[in-house]
């Protein structure tokens, strides 16, 4: 069973994003898709300064099985990026809601925010996508 | 109405033992060791045991395990056994001068193309074993006992045995104290492709990664005590993830995807699996081979390096000066910490193409395998961005 950090909100996508004080939001995928992607070999972020629209492709996992496209769940600039994912993409694996966040964005409208799940109702769309 | 949800549970019980695969003796082996298992030509495998890249190196720098009792064993045996071996086989049994020697080869149908590869052993006498893939095991079996048609041959599928593959520098070292009788002592004077069978034991010095180590085939009882054995001094359980990785570094042909029945040895690389000489021996696909060997074979097998980031994948098109090829076998290669592929490319393309990757094309080298062997990267690397990845050293 994967691990679903209750101080994040999700995307049907599975990403996390974290509102924090300043404003800004950060990104990382979930414990459950990098499980489902298998070790990440690449990752290749957004340029900060980038200005993303929601669903724009914007960043790639790339694991031992496959590709994945990372589609930004909102719009906004984005202010900064994981570097350390260039030499060490595994930290996405590692530590999928810390050391392996993507990048942060300044969004747009904070507001959109509000669409987006919280922990429990991630397990249960989590439980779910099982079902199916 | 609760009868029929009843009958429905116990039907949807069932169906799930009917949708699983068949598993090899070490299954819960695997599952204790806490595995992800993947469906692989009708069998349970594991795919890696926590990290398949772990795995693979533990593999090049000192030694792994891979439970392979999915694979198809056959014995032949009877008189005519030696000439319906030359006849059915691309390589010639008649080169197997030593008692216990192994050769690799290919099975062609008529028009050339492979059926499967396989390794077969010289037991002595008019006795063979053959060691062919799990996903063919049934169109192998199908197409070999119709072969055989009339002649004194007698075709043995061996099921009951496990088979494990010991594979590392230390492989042979650890293993050789762990098994029956004085099986260790003998086994470790063996050459390489030599077997020798003692004890309820054989062994042979093959394997599909590129470095030293054993295949062992026993009884599933025997399997079992040694994968335990073996776990206790200290070899890492290895799955199917760290195995393709493995044979992808050492330029070893995966059946199914390098090479089908729509292709030739000679656009597999195989080329010298094929046993020209006596010139007068038939064998299934020669007639074909022969044409072909006189016209040229209009597209040639190859390594490729990518430049850069990215991993090329199996499928992908390769742009080269002669034409367009493409990615037969891809992925990423934790020895040199960038992407390696073997394609199928324009007989004349030669030094560098490009692998169109998500719609971009990327720039690659063309080179010769193998990439790797005996734990050497044997293909030279450029300058590219790889300065802080482990085992950045190795390049």
């Amino acid at each position: 069973m994967s691990e679903i950090s209750d101080k994040f909100l999700y995307s049907k996508d599975h990403e996390w994003l974290r509102l924090d004080d300043d404003g800004s939001v950060t990104l990382g995928i979930s414990d459950h898709a990098q499980e489902a992607l298998g070790e990440l070999v690449f990752v290749e972020v957004p340029e900060v300064g980038d200005r993303l629209s929601a669903g724009d492709a914007c960043a790639v996992v790339e694991s031992v099985k496959a590709a994945s496209d990372i589609y930004c769940p909102l719009a906004g600039e984005v202010a900064e990026v994981n570097l350390a994912l260039a030499d060490t993409p595994e930290l996405v694996n590692n530590s999928p809601y810390e050391d392996g966040w993507i990048f942060r964005l300044q969004p747009e409208d904070a507001t959109v925010l509000d669409d987006f799940m919280d922990a429990d109702a991630y397990s249960r769309y989590l439980a779910e996508l099982e079902d199916q | 109405m609760h009868y029929t949800c009843r009958l429905f549970l116990l039907l949807d019980t069932l169906l799930g033992i009917f949708d699983m695969g068949k598993q090899t003796g070490l299954y819960k082996r695997h599952v204790e060791a806490g595995a992800k298992l993947v469906d692989f030509g009708g069998w349970d495998m594991p795919l890696h045991y926590g990290s398949q890249i772990e795995e693979h190196h533990v593999v090049r720098n000192n030694a792994g395990m891979f439970d392979v009792s999915h694979m198809t064993v056959v014995d032949v045996s009877g008189p005519d056994s030696r000439a319906w071996l030359r006849y059915l086989l691309a390589n010639d049994v008649a080169r197997l001068k030593l008692e216990g020697k192994g050769l690799y080869s290919c099975m062609l149908n008529p028009a050339g193309g492979v059926i499967d590869d396989l390794i077969i052993y010289w037991q002595g006498d008019m006795k063979y074993r053959v060691v062919v893939n799990a996903a063919t095991r049934e169109a192998d079996l199908k197409w070999m006992h119709k072969m055989v048609g009339d002649r004194q041959v007698a075709l043995k599928e061996r099921d009951d045995l496990g088979m494990i593959a010991v594979q590392g520098p230390q492989a042979r070292q650890i293993t050789a104290p762990l098994l029956p009788g004085n099986v260790g002592k003998a086994a470790l004077e063996l050459g390489a492709f030599e077997s020798l069978e003692q004890d309820g034991v054989f062994i042979a010095r093959t394997g599909y990664t590129g470095e030293d180590g054993w295949e062992i085939l026993v009884d599933a009882q025997t399997a079992d005590t040694l994968w335990a054995a073996l776990t206790r001094a200290g070899v890492q359980p290895c799955g199917l993830g760290a195995r393709d990785t493995l044979r992808l570094e050492a330029g070893l042909n995966l059946y199914g995807q390098d090479m089908t029945t729509s292709t030739s040895p000679l656009e597999s690389n195989l080329s010298w699996t094929i046993a020209w000489e006596p010139a007068d021996r038939d064998f299934v696909g020669r007639s074909v081979l022969e044409q072909q060997r006189q016209a040229g074979v209009s597209r040639q097998f190859v390594g490729l390096v990518l430049e850069g980031r990215g991993v090329m994948r199996t499928g992908q098109r390769v742009n080269t000066a002669a034409g367009e090829g493409q990615i037969v076998s891809g992925g990423f290669s934790p020895t040199m910490q960038c992407s390696i592929a073997l394609a199928r490319i324009p007989a004349g393309a030669a030094e560098r193409c490009e692998v169109e990757i998500r719609s971009v094309f990327r720039p690659a080298r063309i080179v010769r395998p193998p990439f790797v062997r005996n734990g050497e990267i044997k293909i030279q690397q450029g300058s590219k961005n790889n300065s802080n990845v482990p085992g950045g050293d190795l390049l």
